[in-house]
C-alpha cells in the first residue's frame, strides 16, 4: 500500500491499482419490538428468553408488522436525502441455516422502501459525495454458537426477528481512511434521527464489505468480492486492505478474480472463501404471501419530514456561521449527536470560544482518559459552563480553572463552590495586589536595581514572586499593570 | 325422538338450548360412534376422555347464549389446537402437541364448541383423495373403498359418517369443495380474509381459506358466522362486516342473475354431471332466478397457474419442518446432512414433489418464466370473474368432473389427480366464496355436488342460493353404516 | 422442455431433502409430466399484464411498537427433538 497525495493505491510491478469498496451496512432498527413480532428486542438477555412462536416460526404463525419500524426506515431514507419508496414489498430470502427458523428470511428485494440518496464525508482535501443505492428493512437471525459444545452447535433465537436496516452504498469509497468517515458518518445521521444506536460491540452495526480493484485510469470496474458480517471499522479496514493486495496478486500473476462471498478472520488477518456449494446462493426470492404490499402516502412522509431534527451537515453550517467556528472545530463537535448536545448546552449559557476549546480540550482528555462517552461524563454540561463564566468575568484564572476542572472530575461539584471552598478566587483588588507588590520589592532590592539597569527578563521572576506570595490567586493581567508602573 | 347423531347441527343447537338434550348425552353419542368407526380412518388423534370432562363441565354450568352450546366438534388436523396433538397428515409432525390454539378453533371453543378429535387429511393438505396422509387412507362412507375426496378427507368421511354434527377444513384448491361433493355434503370456501389463518399449518398463504363442512346450508351458515373474524394476527385478514349468515338465510332468489359460464363444460365430462347442471339451472329460472351466459375465458389456464402458484409458496412455507425446533429429526452427520434426511424420511411423496415443483420454479433462471408468468395468468383468472361479476350476482356450476373414484385409482398419475381440482382452483385463485351442495347421484349411487361461486365477501348471496337449491333439490345420502357391521 | 437427473438432484440440494437414484428417476418423470401440463401457459400473451402479488382485498395492516410477548422459552424449546435447559441443539456445522 503507498498513499500518494491522499490517494490509496497499491502498487505491484510498476502497476498502481485502484481499489474499489461498497458497503452494504447492517443497522439495527432502534424499537422496543421485533420487527414482525411482540417480543423484546433488547440486547444481552438469557437465551431464548426473548423468543415468540412467529420468532421461533412454529406451524400456521404469521408475520405482523411494526408500524415504528416502518418509520425508522423512512426518517432514514430521509436523512440520507433519499427517495421514499411509496410502494414497498416485502419477499422471501429462501435458504437453510440452523438460526433461521423460517427457512427464509423476510426482507426487500426489487422493490426497497427507500430508494437512492447520498452520504458527505468531510476528507481532508475536501468534501466526498457518496452515493446510496438503496435502503430496505429485513429480519435478523438467530445466533448459532458453535463454541460452548464441542460436538454440536446451539441456537439461540433472541435476534431471530429483530428489525435491521440494510443500505447499500454504490461503489464510490476509494480508501480505508473514506470507509472510516463513512461509517462514522452514517452512524452519526442514524444517532441524530434515533433510528439506530450504532454500538458496534452490541452488533447494531455490520456491514458487508464489497471489494474489487481495477488498473489506475481503467473506466471498468473489476470482479468483486463480497466479505460477508464484518464488526468494527478496524476489521473492516484489515479485510479490505487483505483483500485488495489478495486480488492485486491473483491479477499479477495472470489470474482471474472469481465474484465470491468470503468470511474475514480476525485472528489470522486474512479472508477466506466461504466455499459454499454453487446452489448455495440460489435465494428463490419471492413476495411474501403472508403479508401485502406497503403503501405510504405523502402526508405520512411529510408528518415524518416535518419532524426531522437538525442533522450533521445543516448543525455544521450553523456553527461556522453563527459561532464562527473554524470547519475543523465544527465537525468534531457534530460528529456525534450528543457532543453536538453538550455543546450547544454549554454554549448556550456562556462564551462559544472558551466552551469550544475546554470541551475539545480538556473534556475529551478527561473522557479518552477515562474511555467513556460524553453522555457519562462526570462533568455536566451546566458546572463546565458556569466554570467557563468564572474564566470570563475574570473570578478566576485559566489556570486556576485547571486545578479547579481536576476537582470537579471526581464528583460533578459545581465549580462556584469549589472556588468559595477551596479561596481560589482570583485577587483583582489593586490595593491588596499593591501591597503583595511592595513586599516583593522591599525584599529583592538587588533585583530591582539589576532590573532598573536594564535586565528585562527579571520581570518575569517579579510576577511569579507576587503570584507564589497569592498562592496563585493573584490577577495575572492587574498584576502585570501594576508591577510595570512600581518599577519604572 | 329421533337418534342424537341424525340431527342437523341447528337442530343440536336447539335442543341443548331447551334441555332436551345435554352436552354430555349428545358427546357421548358422537363418540360412541367415533369409536365404533375406526374402519373409516378418519380420526388422527381422538379428545374423547377431556371432550367428555368439558361437557359435563358445561352442563353443570352451561351457558346457552352461546352460538355452539357444549356441541361436540371434530376438526381437520390442519388447525394447531392448544395441547392437542397436531400433525397436518405428515411424520414430520406426528408428535407434534402446540402450546397455542388456532384463531377459527379458538373461535369454536369461544361459542362453546367442544373438540372430540383431529381429523386426517392429506399430508400438508396436499391431495385430492387423502390418500398422501401419513397416517393412511379414509374410506368414504358411501361405499367402501372409495375416497372421501381431499385434502379435507378425514372432515368429510366423519361428517358424512356421522361421527361429528358438523367440522370445518381447509380449502387451498378445491380441498373443502370437493370432498363434500364426494361425500353427499355442503362445505363452504369463504372469501379470501374472511376466516383467519392464524395457527392454520399452512400450504399456500396466498390460497389458503378455512371454512364449514356441515349436512345443510343452515348449519353451514351458523357454522361459517362463527369461524369468520378480522384478526390483527393475520396481516391477510379483511376487516368487513360480518353477516348474521343464518338469521338473514333466505330462499328467495328472484331476480338475482346466475351466471353459467361456457368454459366449465369440459370434454369428457359425464352425462350426469351435465344433467345435474341442468337441473340445477331449471330450479333457478323455476324459483324467479336469471340465467346469464358468461364467459371466463382464462379457465383453461387455472389449473397450470394452480401448479406453479401453489408448490412455489409451499416450498417456502415448508422450509420449516427441519428438524430443530419441532417434530421429528434424522440423525446426521452435520447440519446438512441432518436437515436432509430429515426432510426425506419425514414427508411424504406427494409433499416432496410439490416441494421441488416449488423450488424449481422459483429458481434463478426460471423465476420469470413459471412464477412471475403464473402471477400475471391468475390476474387474468381474476379478472375474468370482475368481468362476470358485473353482468352476474353469483356464477353456478358442477363442483367436480367426476364423482368419488376407488382408493388408488389415480395415485401413480399425479396430472389425472390434479384434473380433479378443475372447477375449484379458478375460485382459489382469484380469492372467491364458493359452496358446495350435494346434487343428485351419478349411476354407481355416488353423491354429485354443484358449485355456486360469489362476489368477494358476499357469502350471504351464495349462502342464500345454494338455500334455494337444497330445497328444491331434496337430496338424500343413502349411507348405509356398512363399516360398523 | 425436460427435467433431466442433473437438475432433479440440484432441486433436492436446494430443497435440503437427500434422494437417491431411483427415486430421483421417477420423480423426474413425474416432474415432467406435470411440466408439459404447466407449459401450457405459454400460449398467454402476458406482456402487458400486472402480476397478481396479494388477492387480499386489503392494505398491510401496521402494529404498535410494543411488546406483548413474554419469556416463553419453555414453550419454545418444548417440542424440540433435541434442546437443552436454554438453547435448541443441533449437529455441528460444517462450512
Amino acid at each position: 500500500m503507498s498513499k500518494n497525495n491522499g490517494e490509496y493505491l497499491i502498487i505491484r510491478n510498476d502497476n498502481k491499482y485502484e481499489v474499489i469498496i461498497g458497503l452494504e451496512v447492517h443497522a439495527q432498527v432502534l424499537s422496543k419490538s421485533k420487527l414482525f413480532s411482540t417480543s423484546s428486542t433488547k440486547f444481552g438477555s438469557e437465551p431464548n428468553t426473548q423468543v415468540s412462536l412467529v420468532d421461533a416460526a412454529f406451524p400456521g404463525m404469521l408475520p405482523v408488522i411494526n408500524e415504528h419500524c416502518i418509520k425508522q426506515a423512512v426518517k432514514t431514507g430521509i436523512g440520507l436525502k433519499a427517495n421514499i419508496n411509496k410502494r414497498s414489498i416485502f419477499d422471501r430470502k429462501n435458504y437453510f441455516y440452523a438460526d433461521l427458523p423460517q427457512g427464509y428470511q423476510i426482507s426487500q428485494y426489487k422493490n426497497p422502501i427507500v430508494g437512492e440518496g447520498s452520504i458527505i464525508l468531510d476528507m481532508p482535501n475536501g468534501e466526498k459525495n457518496i452515493g446510496i443505492e438503496r435502503l430496505h428493512l429485513e429480519q435478523d437471525a438467530g445466533k448459532s454458537i458453535h463454541d460452548i459444545d464441542p460436538q454440536n452447535t446451539l441456537v439461540d433465537l433472541n435476534r431471530s426477528g429483530v428489525a435491521l436496516m440494510e443500505i447499500v452504498s454504490k461503489p464510490d469509497l476509494r480508501s480505508l481512511d473514506e470507509v472510516n468517515a463513512y461509517i462514522k458518518k452514517l452512524r452519526s445521521i442514524m444517532r441524530y434521527l434515533g433510528t439506530c444506536d450504532g454500538n458496534m460491540q452490541e452488533g447494531s452495526l455490520r456491514a458487508d464489505v464489497n471489494v474489487s480493484v481495477r488498473k489506475k485510469g481503467d473506466k471498468k470496474l473489476g470482479t468483486r468480492c463480497e466479505i460477508k458480517n464484518v464488526n468494527s471499522i478496524k476489521f473492516m479496514q484489515m479485510a479490505i486492505d487483505f483483500e485488495a493486495n489478495r486480488q492485486v496478486d491473483v491479477i499479477e500473476e495472470g489470474g482471474f478474480i472469481d465474484q465470491e462471498t468470503r468470511l474475514f478472520d480476525t485472528k489470522k488477518n486474512e479472508t477466506r472463501s466461504m466455499r459454499s456449494k454453487e446452489d448455495a446462493h440460489d435465494y428463490r426470492y419471492f413476495p411474501d404471501p403472508d403479508l401485502l404490499p406497503l403503501e405510504l402516502n405523502d402526508n405520512y412522509i411529510d408528518q415524518i419530514k416535518k419532524d426531522i431534527p437538525e442533522l450533521p451537515d445543516e448543525k455544521k453550517k450553523r456553527f461556522i456561521e453563527k459561532f464562527k467556528l473554524s470547519p475543523y472545530e465544527a465537525n468534531i463537535l457534530v460528529s456525534d449527536i450528543e457532543i453536538s448536545k453538550y455543546f450547544e448546552e454549554v454554549s448556550k449559557n456562556s462564551d462559544v470560544k472558551l466552551a469550544t476549546n475546554w470541551i475539545t480540550g480538556e473534556l475529551f482528555a478527561l473522557l479518552n482518559e477515562k474511555n467513556i462517552e460524553i453522555t457519562e461524563s462526570p462533568i455536566s454540561s451546566k458546572n463546565l459552563s458556569e466554570l467557563i463564566n468564572l474564566i470570563k468575568d475574570g473570578t478566576i484564572s485559566g489556570k486556576i480553572a485547571k486545578s479547579v476542572f481536576e476537582i470537579m472530575k471526581d464528583g460533578d461539584k459545581d465549580p462556584i463552590s469549589i472556588v468559595e471552598e477551596k479561596g481560589l478566587k482570583q485577587q483583582s483588588d489593586p490595593k491588596e495586589l499593591e501591597n503583595l507588590i511592595n513586599k516583593v520589592i522591599t525584599e529583592n532590592p538587588k533585583n530591582v536595581e539589576a532590573y532598573k539597569s536594564g535586565k528585562d527578563k527579571l520581570f518575569g521572576f517579579f510576577v511569579g514572586q507576587v503570584m507564589k506570595n497569592s498562592n496563585g490567586k493573584a490577577n495575572p493581567k492587574l498584576v502585570n499593570e501594576i508591577l510595570k508602573k512600581k518599577l519604572s | 325422538m329421533s337418534n342424537i347423531i341424525d340431527l342437523k347441527l341447528v337442530e343440536l343447537v336447539d335442543k341443548i338450548k331447551k334441555k332436551e338434550l345435554s352436552s354430555t348425552e349428545v358427546t357421548i353419542a358422537f363418540i360412541e360412534r367415533s369409536k365404533k368407526s375406526k374402519k373409516l380412518n378418519a380420526y388422527i388423534s381422538e379428545n374423547y376422555e377431556n371432550a367428555i370432562k368439558k361437557a359435563k363441565i358445561f352442563d353443570q354450568k352451561p351457558d346457552f347464549k352461546k352460538k355452539l352450546p357444549g356441541i361436540p366438534i371434530a376438526v381437520k388436523d390442519l388447525f394447531c389446537t392448544k395441547n392437542i396433538r397436531t400433525t397436518a397428515g405428515s411424520k414430520i409432525l406426528e408428535n407434534f402437541v402446540p402450546t397455542y390454539e388456532s384463531t377459527v378453533t379458538q373461535n369454536i371453543l369461544d361459542e362453546g364448541g367442544i373438540i372430540i378429535g383431529k381429523l386426517n387429511c392429506d399430508e400438508f393438505a396436499m391431495g385430492s383423495s387423502n390418500e398422501t396422509s401419513y397416517f393412511g387412507n379414509v374410506q368414504n362412507p358411501v361405499s367402501e373403498n372409495l375416497v372421501p375426496g381431499g385434502s379435507s378427507g378425514g372432515s368429510s368421511s366423519a361428517l358424512a359418517a356421522k361421527l361429528t354434527p358438523a367440522t370445518i377444513g381447509t380449502d387451498t384448491g378445491g380441498s373443502i369443495r370437493q370432498p363434500a361433493s364426494f361425500t353427499g355434503t355442503v362445505g363452504l370456501k369463504p372469501t379470501y380474509g374472511s376466516c383467519s389463518r392464524y395457527g392454520i399449518v399452512a400450504f399456500a398463504s396466498s390460497l389458503d381459506q378455512a371454512g364449514p363442512m356441515t349436512h345443510d346450508v343452515k348449519d353451514c351458515s351458523l357454522m361459517l358466522e362463527i369461524i369468520s373474524n378480522y384478526d390483527t394476527k393475520d396481516s391477510t385478514s379483511v376487516e368487513f362486516k360480518r353477516e348474521n349468515y343464518l338469521n338473514n338465510l333466505n330462499d328467495n332468489i328472484k331476480g338475482k342473475k346466475i351466471g353459467i359460464p361456457k368454459e366449465y363444460r369440459v370434454d369428457g365430462m359425464p352425462k350426469e354431471i351435465d344433467e345435474l347442471w341442468e337441473k340445477g339451472i331449471k330450479i333457478i329460472r323455476e324459483n324467479g332466478g336469471q340465467i346469464v351466459e358468461i364467459s371466463l375465458p382464462n379457465t383453461n389456464y387455472a389449473l397450470p397457474t394452480y401448479y406453479i402458484v401453489a408448490p412455489a409458496e409451499a416450498s417456502s412455507n415448508l422450509s420449516r419442518y427441519d428438524g430443530v425446533k419441532y417434530g421429528f429429526r434424522s440423525k446426521g452427520e452435520n447440519l446438512i446432512d441432518m436437515y436432509e434426511k430429515t426432510r426425506s424420511e419425514g414427508f411424504g411423496d406427494e409433499v416432496k414433489r410439490r416441494i421441488m415443483i416449488g423450488t424449481y420454479v422459483l429458481s434463478s433462471g426460471y423465476y420469470d418464466a413459471y412464477y412471475l408468468k403464473a402471477q400475471k395468468v391468475r390476474r387474468l383468472i381474476k379478472n375474468d370473474f370482475d368481468e362476470a361479476y358485473k353482468k352476474v350476482d353469483a356464477i353456478l356450476t358442477p363442483s367436480t368432473p367426476s364423482s368419488a373414484f376407488k382408493i388408488g385409482e389415480k395415485l401413480n398419475d399425479p396430472v389425472s389427480m390434479y384434473l380433479n381440482d378443475i372447477f375449484t382452483v379458478p375460485i382459489n385463485l382469484a380469492g372467491l366464496p364458493a359452496i358446495s351442495i350435494p346434487a343428485g347421484h351419478d349411476k354407481k349411487g355416488y353423491p354429485l355436488g354443484l358449485q355456486v361461486i360469489g362476489k368477494a365477501f358476499d357469502e350471504q348471496s351464495i349462502l342464500n342460493i345454494a338455500f334455494a337449491l337444497e330445497k328444491n333439490i331434496s337430496f338424500k345420502n343413502n349411507i348405509t353404516d356398512w363399516w360398523i357391521k | 422442455m425436460t427435467i433431466d437427473l442433473k437438475t432433479v438432484k440440484h432441486i433436492s440440494k436446494l430443497s435440503r431433502i437427500s434422494i437417491d437414484d431411483n427415486k430421483a428417476k421417477k420423480l423426474g418423470k413425474d416432474l415432467n409430466s406435470i411440466f408439459s401440463f404447466i407449459e401450457k401457459l405459454n400460449e398467454l400473451d402476458t406482456k402487458n399484464t400486472e402480476p397478481l402479488t396479494s388477492i387480499a382485498e386489503t392494505t398491510l395492516k401496521l402494529r404498535k411498537d410494543e411488546i406483548k410477548s413474554e419469556n416463553i422459552r419453555e414453550d419454545i424449546l418444548k417440542n424440540s427433538p433435541d434442546k437443552n435447559k436454554d438453547f435448541f441443539v443441533v449437529p455441528k456445522v460444517i462450512e
